[in-house]
C-alpha cells in the first residue's frame, strides 16, 4: 500500500530533516480514506501520520507554512449566498463567472429538512490538474502557501486548466484577460496583511472556517483533526488531493 | 519544380500565375470560394476574440470549454500526422507501389497542419502570448506544451522533406522526412494525451486516446490521399493510371485494414465504457441513445465505418469511383468524431455525483455561426492550397510520370464513375 513506499523510520528518527519531497508524501498519508458516501469520501484523522510522528510534529506532514486551507460546515449553510456576493464584490468576479458557489440539494423523501446547501470553490490541491495542464505556467502553486495562483500575463487562454479542474473552479475572464479562479483572496486580503477570505467574512452562520492547517492551534487544523465528526472532501478519486475540507457541526 | 531550369525565379512565379488563371472556370470558381471561407473564417475568428469577445461569439463555456474549435484542430493535424505516415511508407520505406503518392501527401501534410494552426491560433484568448511564454515559461508536465512544441517542429520538418523532395535531393528529403514521422508520431500520441492525462474526465482519461488517434490519423492520411489525388487528376485532366492508380489502390488497402481496426477500437470502448464508472455510462448512454445518438450511429459508424469499409471491399482494390467516395465519407465522418469526441468527454458535469439542483442535467453544446466560420476558415487554406498547389506544382507530374500536356478528358479517368465525382471539380 501507500505507506510502503515511505520510508517512515528515518524520517522518525530525523524529523527536521524531512525533506520537501518527503513532506509531500507525508501530506498523501496524513489523511487516510475510510469510506465514500453520496459525493464525497470520508476522511479518517485518526492518521497513520500520528502513528508514525512523534506527538507535536505531525504539522511536518503539511508542505507549506501557511497551508492554508478551508473547512465547510455543510450542515449550518443557510443558502444565503452573501459568501458568493462577498466573493464577487471583493475579488471583482463579473456576473457571468463565479470563484465560489452554493450548491443546493432538495431530497423530497427526507425526513424533516429537505435541503442541503454545499458550498464549492477551488479546492488549492496539493497535486493540481490545473498547473500540470497549464502549457506556460500562468498557473501555478504558491511555493510559501499552496495557493493555487494566476500570473495573468502569461495566460494564452487555451482553456485546458478548466478541462482539467475537477472542480469546475476557473472561468475565462474577459476583463483581466485570462483564466481566473479563487485565490483564497490572497491579491486583496492575504498579501495585505489580512487573515479571512471574503466569503468567510461574508457568511453569517460561521460556515466557512479558514485557516492555517500547518498550525495546530488553528480552528481549521482542529476541525480537521476531530474524531466527533466525519471530515471529508469532494472528489478524491481524482488525486488532486484537495485543501477544502468538509464537515458538519 | 514546373520551371524551367535556366529560367528567372521572377518567371517561375509568373509561369505559376498563368497555370492558376488558365485552370478553367470550375478550377477558378472553387479556388474563389476557398478563399472567400478562408478570409471569412478569418475575419470571424478575429471579431470573435478581438472585438466581441469569445464568450459571445462562440458556443464553449466555461462547463464545455473545448468544443468545435478544439475538434477542429485535432481533424486538421491527425489528419497532417496520418499524410505524413502514409508519405512515408514509398518515399521513406521504399515500398515501391506507395511512392507515387508522396510528393503531394507530403505537401497536404503542411497544408492541413497550418490550417490546425490557424484554427487554434483562432480559438485562443491570447495566441500572441504562446509564442512568447511558450519559451519563456515552459512547463514540461504539460501535454499542450508539448504539443506546441513538437508540431512547431513537425511542421519545419515537413516544409524541409518538401522542399528537398522539390530539389531531388533524395538523402536529405529521407531525413527530414524520418525525423517528421517520428515528431509526428510523438506529436500525435502526446495530442492524445492531452485529453487521456485529465483525470477528472473518466471518457477521456486513460490510455485509449493516444493509441487511437494514430490509428485515425493513418486512416485519415489514406482518406486525404486517396481523394486529393483523385481530384488532383480531374484538375490536371488527365487520366488516372498506373503507377498512380496502383498506387491508390495499395493505399485504398490500407484504408480498409485501417477502417477495420477504427472499428474493432469503437466495439470495445463502447464495451468498455457499459463497465465503466457513472461518467463512462452517462456518455456512453448520450453516445448511443441520448444527445449524440444521430452523430454516433449515423455520422460516425454509418457513414464513417461501416459504408466505406462496404465501398472499399466493393472497390475490390481496383475501381477507384468507391475508394474515393469512400475517402470523402472518411474525411466528412472524421470531423464528427473528433467534435464527439471532444464534446462528449465534457457533458457530465463535474459535481454531477452530488445531486445538485445546479447540476442536475448533462451539459449541452452547440456551435455557434462564428465557430462554423472560423472551421470552414481552415477548410478553404486546405482547399485553395491544395488547389494551388496543384497548378503551382503542375500536379507533380514529373514524379508520377504521368506525361505531360492536357492530354486527358475527365471521362478517361481510370473507371470512375461520375457519380464519384460529387460534382465538385468535375470540368
Ligand atoms: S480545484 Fe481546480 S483550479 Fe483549484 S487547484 Fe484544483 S484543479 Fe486547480
Ligand atoms: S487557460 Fe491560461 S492558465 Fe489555463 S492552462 Fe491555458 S494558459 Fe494556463
Amino acid at each position: 500500500m501507500i505507506f510502503k513506499s515511505l520510508d517512515a523510520e528515518t524520517m522518525l528518527k530525523n524529523p527536521e530533516k524531512i525533506s520537501e519531497m518527503d513532506r509531500r508524501e507525508f501530506l498523501k498519508i496524513g489523511l487516510v480514506i475510510t469510506g465514500v458516501f453520496a459525493g464525497g469520501s470520508i476522511l479518517s484523522v485518526a492518521s497513520a501520520a500520528d502513528k508514525i510522528f512523534p506527538n507535536g510534529s505531525i504539522a511536518e506532514k503539511y508542505p507549506y507554512r501557511p497551508h492554508y486551507c478551508m473547512v465547510i460546515r455543510v450542515d449550518r449553510c443557510i443558502g444565503c449566498r452573501r459568501c458568493v456576493e462577498g466573493c464577487a464584490a471583493a475579488n471583482a468576479v463579473p456576473s457571468y463567472g463565479w470563484r465560489t458557489l452554493v450548491l443546493e440539494k432538495v431530497v423530497l423523501q427526507a425526513v424533516g429538512q429537505k435541503r442541503e446547501f454545499i458550498p464549492v470553490l477551488c479546492n488549492q490541491c496539493n497535486n493540481p490538474p490545473c498547473v500540470r495542464a497549464c502549457p506556460v505556467t500562468a498557473t501555478y502553486k504558491d511555493k510559501k502557501t499552496g495557493i493555487v495562483m494566476m500570473d495573468n500575463q502569461k495566460c494564452i487562454g487555451c482553456k485546458i486548466c478548466m478541462a482539467a479542474c475537477p472542480y469546475e473552479a476557473r472561468y475565462y475572464n474577459e476583463e483581466r484577460g485570462a483564466v481566473d479562479k479563487c485565490d483564497f483572496c490572497f491579491e486583496t486580503s492575504l498579501s495585505r496583511g489580512g487573515k479571512s477570505t471574503a466569503c468567510q467574512a461574508a457568511c453569517p452562520a460561521d460556515v466557512r472556517v479558514f485557516g492555517d492547517l500547518s498550525d495546530p492551534q488553528s480552528r481549521v487544523y482542529r476541525l480537521v483533526h476531530q474524531l466527533q465528526q466525519p471530515v471529508w472532501v469532494l472528489k478524491k478519486d481524482t488525486d488532486a488531493k484537495p485543501n477544502i475540507f468538509y464537515t458538519k457541526g | 519544380m514546373g520551371c524551367p531550369e535556366n529560367s528567372s525565379w521572377k518567371g517561375c512565379v509568373q509561369d505559376a500565375v498563368r497555370r492558376v488563371f488558365s485552370g478553367g472556370p470550375v478550377y477558378l470558381f472553387f479556388l474563389g470560394l476557398f478563399a472567400v471561407l478562408l478570409v471569412a473564417g478569418i475575419a470571424a475568428g478575429i471579431h470573435s476574440v478581438y472585438i466581441v469577445g469569445s464568450r459571445h461569439a462562440y458556443g464553449s463555456t466555461r462547463e464545455i470549454p473545448l468544443a468545435m474549435l478544439i475538434a477542429t484542430y485535432t481533424f486538421f493535424v491527425i489528419t497532417s500526422t496520418g499524410l505524413c505516415l502514409v508519405s512515408s511508407i514509398g518515399h521513406i520505406f521504399g515500398v515501391e507501389r506507395f511512392m507515387p503518392i508522396a510528393k503531394r501527401a507530403v505537401l497536404l501534410s503542411v497544408i492541413t497542419i497550418m490550417s490546425g494552426f490557424l484554427v487554434i491560433g483562432l480559438e485562443l484568448e491570447n495566441p500572441l502570448r504562446l509564442g512568447i511564454y511558450l519559451f519563456l515559461s515552459p512547463n514540461f508536465t504539460s501535454n499542450i506544451w508539448w504539443m506546441g512544441v513538437l508540431y512547431s517542429f513537425e511542421v519545419v520538418l515537413l516544409i524541409l522533406e518538401f522542399i528537398f523532395i522539390l530539389l531531388d535531393n533524395h538523402k536529405a528529403s529521407v531525413a527530414a522526412g524520418l525525423l517528421g514521422i517520428l515528431f509526428g508520431i510523438a506529436a500525435i500520441s502526446n495530442l492524445g494525451g492531452v485529453f487521456a492525462m485529465l483525470n477528472g474526465r473518466e471518457f477521456w482519461y486513460g490510455p485509449y486516446l493516444p493509441i487511437f488517434f494514430i490509428a485515425s490519423a493513418l486512416l485519415m492520411g489514406c482518406a486525404a490521399v486517396i481523394f486529393f489525388t483523385v481530384l488532383a487528376y480531374r484538375i490536371q485532366r488527365e487520366p488516372l493510371e498506373s503507377p498512380m492508380a496502383d498506387a491508390l489502390a495499395a493505399v485504398g488497402k490500407l484504408a480498409g485494414l485501417m477502417l477495420a481496426v477504427i472499428m474493432f477500437f469503437t466495439i470495445w470502448r463502447m464495451v468498455a465504457l457499459a463497465v465503466g464508472g457513472t461518467h463512462e455510462l452517462l456518455v456512453r448512454d448520450a453516445l448511443v441513445s441520448g444527445p449524440f445518438a444521430f452523430n454516433f450511429w449515423v455520422m460516425e459508424a454509418g457513414l464513417g465505418m461501416i459504408l466505406p469499409f462496404a465501398l472499399v471491399l466493393w472497390s475490390a482494390g481496383k475501381r477507384i469511383g468507391p475508394l474515393f467516395l469512400a475517402s470523402a465519407l472518411v474525411i466528412f465522418s472524421s470531423f464528427f468524431m473528433r467534435l464527439d469526441m471532444v464534446v462528449a468527454g465534457q457533458i457530465v458535469p463535474m459535481y454531477w455525483e452530488l445531486g445538485v439542483r445546479e447540476y442536475a442535467r448533462l451539459h449541452e453544446y452547440s456551435p455557434t455561426g462564428h465557430e462554423i466560420l472560423v472551421m470552414l476558415a481552415g477548410v478553404g487554406l486546405t482547399g485553395a492550397a491544395f488547389l494551388l498547389g496543384e497548378k503551382v506544382f503542375q500536379g507533380f507530374r514529373e514524379v508520377e510520370g504521368a506525361g505531360s500536356g492536357s492530354g486527358g478528358t475527365p471521362e478517361d479517368v481510370a473507371q470512375e464513375p461520375r457519380s464519384a465525382s460529387k460534382g465538385k471539380v468535375d470540368v
